[in-house]
Order: C-alpha cells, then sequence, then structure tokens
C-alpha cells in the first residue's frame, strides 16, 4: 500500500519536516498526510529520528574550568585594550600636534634670530673692512646724534664716554630687514664694536630674547629700550661688550 | 508515543506544530541575536556574539573529535581564530556560521580532522536506496544511546551534517554557509547521512532482535 506519488520521494518527508518545503509543498503535503496513513508513518518515522538525533546530539558539556578559561581569553584581553586604545588615542594626537607646533615654531624662531645674527655680523664686518667704515666721523656725541636726523625714523640718546676706555669712532645708517636704523662704530683697545639701534616692531627683531650670545666667535647683547632694539656686537671680549651695553643702557 | 489518526486530524496540523518542533523557536532568537548586530555594528563586541555559542560549539567539536582534550583544543583555537578575525566579520551576516566555519576548518587541518575527512569526496556516489521495511523504526528516548553510537561511528561528513540539522537546527542555507557547498549538496548529503544512520539504527535493531 505504498503510495505512489510521495514515496517516490522520499526526501521531501524530511524537507517538510526541516522547514524547508516551499509554501505550495508543504500545504499539498499537509492535505496529503491527512489521507495517507502509508505516508503518515513515514513522516512519523522521520520525526521519531530527528528527535532521537536531536537528543543524542545534546551529549558534550563543556567544563566550567574550560568555559571560564575561554570567556577570560574572550573577555579580558579586547576590551580594556581597546578601550584604553580610545582614550589614550585623543591625548596622543593632541600632544603629537602639539609637540609638532611647538617645534616648528622653536625652529622658526631659532632661525629668525640666527638670521638677524648674521645679518648684523656680516654688517659689521663688511662695515669695518670697507675703506669708509662711517659716514659720520666724530668721537662727539652731540655731533654724531644731529647728523641722523631726517636719516632714521627715531631718535635716541647716546652715554657720555668720558671715564670709560670705550671712544666713538662715528656712525652711519644701516638697514636691517628693509628697516633703516643706526649703525655706530665704537672702539676699546683696538677692537671696533658696532652698536646698531632699530625700531622695535621691525620683523624677527620683535621676538629676539634680550641678552648675551655668542655667534661665529663675535660676542653680542641685546635687548629694547623705548621701542628701540639695540644690539651690541663685536669681537672683544664678553666683558667689554657688557660693558658697552650697560653705558648704552644707561642714558 | 504521538496518536497519528488524532493529530493527522487535527485542523491546525503543521509540521512545526504537530510534532512541535523548535524550528522556528530556534531561528528567530537567533534572528533577534543578528539583527542586534546589524543595527550596531561596531558595538556588538566578539565576546556578545560568540559566548552564547560557547555549549553547542564545544558540543559539536566533542562530536567531531570524539576527545575531550582535542575538543577543547579545537574550541580554543576557534575562539582565538574568531577574536582575531573578528575585524574582517560582516555585520548582520550569520556569526554562528562565521564560527562553524572557523571550527570545522580548524579541524580540518588538524591532525584527526586530515584523516577522518579524507575520504570526503562523496558527492558523487548515488543515494542508498531507502529500505522499505514493513515495520517502522522505534525510536524513543531509550534508545539514546544506541543513536549515540551510530552517530559517532558514521563518517565524519555525515555525523556533521546531522548534528548541524538536528542538534544546531541550522537551515539548509545556513549549513550551506557554514560548510561551504552548494544548498543541493547540504540536501543531498543530508539524505545520504540520514538514510545511512537509519539502515545502522536498523541493523542494530534487527540484529538486537534476533540476538535475543
Amino acid at each position: 500500500m505504498a503510495c505512489e506519488r510521495w514515496s517516490a520521494t522520499p526526501e521531501q518527508f524530511d524537507r517538510y519536516l526541516d522547514g524547508e518545503l516551499d509554501a505550495a509543498g508543504a500545504r499539498d503535503l499537509s492535505t496529503h498526510l491527512r489521507k495517507c496513513a502509508s505516508c503518515a508513518a513515514d513522516v512519523l518515522e522521520r520525526v521519531q529520528m530527528k528527535r532521537a538525533v536531536h537528543a543524542a546530539g545534546i551529549r558534550y558539556e563543556p567544563s566550567a574550568e574550560f568555559r571560564a578559561k575561554i570567556a577570560r581569553s574572550v573577555a579580558a584581553r579586547p576590551r580594556p585594550r581597546m578601550a584604553l586604545l580610545r582614550i589614550a588615542w585623543i591625548p596622543a594626537l593632541v600632544l603629537l600636534i602639539t609637540a609638532f607646533l611647538l617645534s616648528s615654531y622653536l625652529g622658526r624662531e631659532r632661525a629668525a634670530r640666527q638670521r638677524v645674527y648674521s645679518e648684523l655680523a656680516d654688517l659689521h664686518v663688511a662695515t669695518l673692512a670697507s675703506s669708509t667704515p662711517v659716514d659720520v666721523v666724530s668721537s662727539d656725541r652731540h655731533t654724531v646724534k644731529p647728523w641722523f636726523q631726517g636719516k632714521i625714523p627715531f631718535a635716541f640718546n647716546l652715554p657720555e664716554l668720558a671715564g670709560s676706555e670705550f671712544t666713538l669712532v662715528g656712525g652711519r645708517v644701516a638697514y636691517l630687514e628693509q628697516v633703516s636704523g643706526a649703525h655706530l662704530i665704537y672702539q676699546i683697545r683696538k677692537h671696533e664694536i658696532s652698536v646698531f639701534i632699530f625700531p622695535q616692531s621691525a620683523g624677527a627683531m620683535r621676538s629676539l630674547p634680550s641678552g648675551m650670545a655668542n655667534a661665529a666667535s663675535f660676542n653680542s647683547d641685546t635687548w629694547t629700550k623705548n621701542g628701540l632694539r639695540y644690539f651690541v656686537i663685536g669681537d672683544a671680549s664678553g666683558d667689554d661688550i657688557q660693558a658697552l651695553g650697560k653705558l648704552l643702557r644707561g642714558v | 508515543m504521538l496518536d497519528r489518526r488524532q493529530s493527522i486530524e487535527s485542523p491546525r496540523f503543521h509540521p512545526q506544530n504537530i510534532f512541535s518542533w523548535p524550528r522556528n523557536k530556534t531561528r528567530s532568537r537567533w534572528f533577534t541575536l543578528m539583527s542586534v548586530s546589524e543595527e550596531r555594528p561596531s558595538a556588538a563586541s566578539f565576546e556578545e556574539l560568540a559566548m552564547p555559542l560557547f555549549d553547542q560549539l564545544y558540543n559539536f567539536a566533542h562530536w567531531l573529535t570524539q576527545d575531550r582534550s582535542e575538543a577543547e583544543d579545537l574550541v580554543q583555537e576557534t575562539y582565538a581564530k574568531g577574536l582575531r578575525g573578528f575585524s574582517s566579520f560582516q555585520p548582520g551576516t550569520n556569526f554562528r556560521a562565521w564560527m562553524y566555519r572557523i571550527l570545522r576548518n580548524s579541524f580540518l587541518t588538524s591532525r584527526t580532522g586530515l584523516k577522518t575527512m579524507a575520504a570526503l569526496d562523496d558527492e558523487v556516489e548515488s543515494l542508498p536506496a531507502e529500505v522499505a521495511t514493513p515495520e517502522s523504526l522505534l525510536i524513543d528516548q531509550s534508545n539514546r544511546e544506541m543513536v549515540q553510537q551510530e552517530l559517532a561511528s558514521l563518517p565524519v561528513a555525515f555525523r556533521e551534517i546531522l548534528l548541524h540539522c538536528e542538534v544546531e537546527e541550522m537551515s539548509y542555507q545556513e549549513m550551506a554557509e557554514t560548510l561551504a557547498i552548494p544548498i543541493g549538496t547540504v540536501m543531498s548529503r543530508l539524505s545520504r547521512a540520514r538514510a545511512a544512520l537509519r539502515t545502522a539504527l536498523r541493523k542494530r535493531i534487527e540484529g538486537g532482535r534476533h540476538g535475543v
């Protein structure tokens, strides 16, 4: 009493029980099963098989220690590390950017300062090497100071040198970064010392730190006063440079 | 035993309710889990997705290897690989199939796996003929041990597909993804696995009957 229509394709029963038969096929078979005892018996046997395998298949249980071990291995590692990365990411980036900006700013500063000093050293050397180092030749500050009138856009005072070892040689107009300023030459024991005075607002001079420096064996001193930037530079000793600086600061 | 006539004549006849097969329930639970990962792809961590699978993965690994310590090694390797490769997992796709695939590949490259899966070129063979027996095969809870023994002695390819279908209750599509085979092959291999198990059980039952 085998059913001809369905028993020819018994795997349809499995597909039906697996819930994989399409809706129309499932409806068909369902209708058929109500009428056909032989197919219903077959289907029932397959259901029993499924249940038996389901029950038999759930057989092995992991030990509690092993579960804990795996849980630790997937939980402990990735999470804190990811969290740490997420937290550390922003400050690290900020630090990096700050360091970059700072170093590039400092680098620019240093380069600008270096440029100013080398230009002044050049001016100093070139002036001394020229046949006419100064345009106003006078050891009298009262002659030199008025000479600059109308040649530079500011006025300055020069110190009284009586009682010191310094002598004024003269002065000329100098240019630094397209700005005109006063270039005075002093002498002490055969050493010539240049004193430059520029308006403070000009270019790289604005950010120069005050104080003594030594570049290419020239000693120098710089400071600002009344909106003017003073430079003292020469091959004289640091003490002499400082002493002249002190005189000039005093006026 | 189920009252056949009454059940079949019931107006609510449907494979899912007459035989109270929990397939739909199981799937919907899984789809819920999957849809969580679809909504927040980055938020669902590996741990959240993988730990609920721990028991079934272990059970499956033990069935494959037939040895506790080998099964533990296999599961451990699976979780380690899964964790490492989690970034390559596409949220919204089937995570369970992905994990089973990792486990299976790890098993295949293991020593035991290489031995047992060597003869898995079974797709071209024809299906063993369905043996029509006059008596139906009576299997119930008391036969559990017998079914377990026969399941364990099946070829690994049959064992794993039966476990996927009946224990893990995977859909054919999910099995195709897990086993990396076409859905047609899933159906034919499943039929052959069932036939093989049925034949083995029949022999056993009949042999036992004759032996008594």
